[in-house]
């Protein structure tokens, strides 16, 4: 009886920390979540709540700021979760080769994964410049150049092909420790049915990867719905040029902070990006079971 | 032959994708070498014509605050590092080793809480900081980050896979359980600790939301923020911009290149099957 006693009281002593900022910092705020999106909040002086209902969730509807970054947060994702998965795979695989230098150039590659989203953008923006190095290289190759920054209509593609560039290598990694899982064995007895090696990869890796694969989609999915740092530093956290560049978080995080009374709107906008990310997982855990059925 | 011809085509793959990668840094290396006047001439030369010091100079001397923000990043970065390995470590040996009423479910709510995404709770926890009187203090940044469902989850698979038969042995000889962790199983956690180390450390000198919203004491800033208003302030001189930003990516590359193979791990541990 005793000695239950003691186990229980160094089960809650060892688990105090985590309550306490559980409790305060991770559940608590999840139930404020929930009523400050059905209330206006006011934050002059004192901070004031009024109940509004559905009113702030009706809002988005007619928003059409929030619907220019829904549209832009969606070609993001679409573009970028596909791109990254099978850079990902493909230098996964090719490292996975057994050539003479392995180790060298997987710490070449993963560099990017460990710099920051701030100085990568920065970086980014430098070599993005109208007369910067980016626009150099296209030159000398005689294609054309573009206005990466300041023009609408390629400001968000300048984001993703950084953000593709940066989290790739990432993914490679977890794509790797799953390669040198799979038993020589299938590759050996697809050769002698006479596989060439992209037969292999695509009959043998990529089926044996699957799980995998759904894994990395699912992190994708996450990460890029969840688009912020870089959209902020590159538009200086307007959102810009012409809101191209505009994503629900950085929406969420203007109408939260930045202008006043919306901190309600802002909160009812966090819970339909939770959806949006949530219904996604579910579709890719659906489709991905699905295929794995035959 | 074709076998040669197959790892040529790989090894050309490999190298270009390498180039692909270090471009930006060397190109942003060799810019924060440079003269204000070989940036604006829009010459472009990886070796600096006219090799110089000054923008570093600049940085650590004529910007005061520089130097701070690297202090302030430090401080919240290795504080919130060391309270995530010992807390995490902590809560998932208790749900992994003791028996208690109500492990279950918290066991559960902690899976849970590793699906909310941050933007949900990032405004309540703004108000409830500010209620606390702790925006634009250390403490606002430390105390909400100290523990990580990822970590604890990933820290009770590592005890329950742990044998028990040196605790077993540590409770003959009269050890108290909490004796027990403290002495016995926590120094023996130590690979499964470097790779978390290594993730919170990056986590926290990296992040760039969680400063914005509770930090606007430029006095406080991280250096995410202080690069950031950095640029703002020096909009053109791109030299600046550039050593301010070597200077950030330093400290994280060294801890890299010593802890080089806890990241591989940690890695396929954390996004593992």
């Amino acid at each position: 009886m005793k000695r239950k006693w003691r186990e229980t009281g160094a089960g809650y002593l060892l688990m105090s920390p985590a309550l306490f900022v559980l409790l305060l910092f991770i559940i608590g705020p999840i139930v404020f979540a929930i009523f400050l999106a059905f209330h206006k909040v006011q934050m002059l002086g004192t901070t004031t709540f009024e109940f509004v209902g559905l009113d702030n969730f009706q809002r988005i509807a007619h928003d059409t700021r929030a619907k220019i970054a829904i549209w832009n947060t969606l070609k993001y994702v679409v573009i970028v979760v596909p791109c990254q998965t099978i850079l990902a795979l493909v230098l996964a695989a090719t490292l996975n080769a057994g050539l003479k230098g392995q180790k060298f150039f997987r710490i070449v590659y993963f560099l990017p994964t460990l710099t920051s989203s701030a100085v990568l953008t920065l970086i980014f923006m430098w070599m993005y410049n109208q007369n910067g190095l980016i626009n150099h290289v296209l030159k000398v190759l005689g294609l054309p150049t573009y206005n990466w920054i300041g023009d609408p209509d390629v400001a968000l593609n300048a984001i993703m092909i950084m953000n593709i560039w940066s989290t790739a290598p990432y993914f490679m990694v977890i794509y790797l420790a799953a390669l040198q899982d799979i038993p020589d064995s299938l590759y050996e007895a697809a050769e002698l049915d006479g596989a060439n090696a992209l037969q292999k990869f695509w009959y043998v890796t990529v089926p044996y990867l699957r799980p995998v694969t759904s894994f990395v989609v699912i992190m994708g999915l996450i990460g890029t719905f969840q688009l912020f740092d870089q959209s902020y530093i590159f538009s200086a956290g307007s959102g810009g040029p012409n809101n191209s560049t505009l994503t629900v978080v950085l929406l969420i995080y203007q109408y939260a902070f930045k202008t006043l009374g919306t901190m309600g709107y802002a909160a009812a906008l966090a819970f339909v990006l939770a959806l949006i990310i949530l219904i996604a997982t579910l579709l890719q855990r659906k489709f991905s079971k699905e295929e794995s059925l035959y | 032959m074709k076998k040669r011809i197959g790892k040529t085509l790989l090894y050309v793959v490999l190298v270009a994708y390498a180039i692909i990668t270090l471009i930006p840094f060397l190109w942003a290396l060799s810019s924060s070498f440079k003269t204000l006047e070989e940036i604006v001439s829009g010459t472009i030369s990886f070796i600096p014509k006219q090799f110089t010091l000054d923008n570093y100079k600049q940085i650590f001397i004529e910007q005061k605050m520089f130097p701070r923000w690297l202090l302030n990043s430090a401080i919240i970065a290795v504080t919130v590092t060391v309270l995530n390995l010992l807390f995490n470590s902590m809560a998932g040996y208790a749900l992994a080793r003791l028996q208690f009423p109500g492990k279950k479910s918290l066991f559960i709510i902690i899976l849970a809480v590793l699906m909310i995404p941050a933007q949900v709770t990032m405004i309540p926890n703004y108000l409830i900081l500010k209620q606390l009187g702790w925006l634009n203090s250390y403490q606002g940044m430390i105390v909400p980050t100290m523990i990580n469902a990822t970590f604890i989850f990933m820290m009770r698979q590592f005890f329950i896979n742990f044998p028990k038969e040196l605790e077993e042995a540590a409770e003959l000889d009269g050890l108290s359980r909490l004796g027990i962790f403290f002495r016995i199983v926590l120094p023996l956690a130590r690979p499964a600790l470097a790779a978390q180390a290594i993730f919170v450390f990056m986590g926290s000198w990296n992040d760039f939301m969680r400063p914005l919203i509770i930090l606007s004491d430029p006095q406080l800033f991280t250096l995410p923020l202080g690069l950031n208003s950095f640029k703002g302030q020096y909009i053109s001189y791109w030299n600046y911009i550039m050593a301010a930003s070597m200077v950030f990516t330093l400290p994280v590359l060294v801890i890299y290149a010593f802890f080089n193979r806890y990241f591989i791990k940690g890695i396929s541990f954390t996004g593992g099957k």
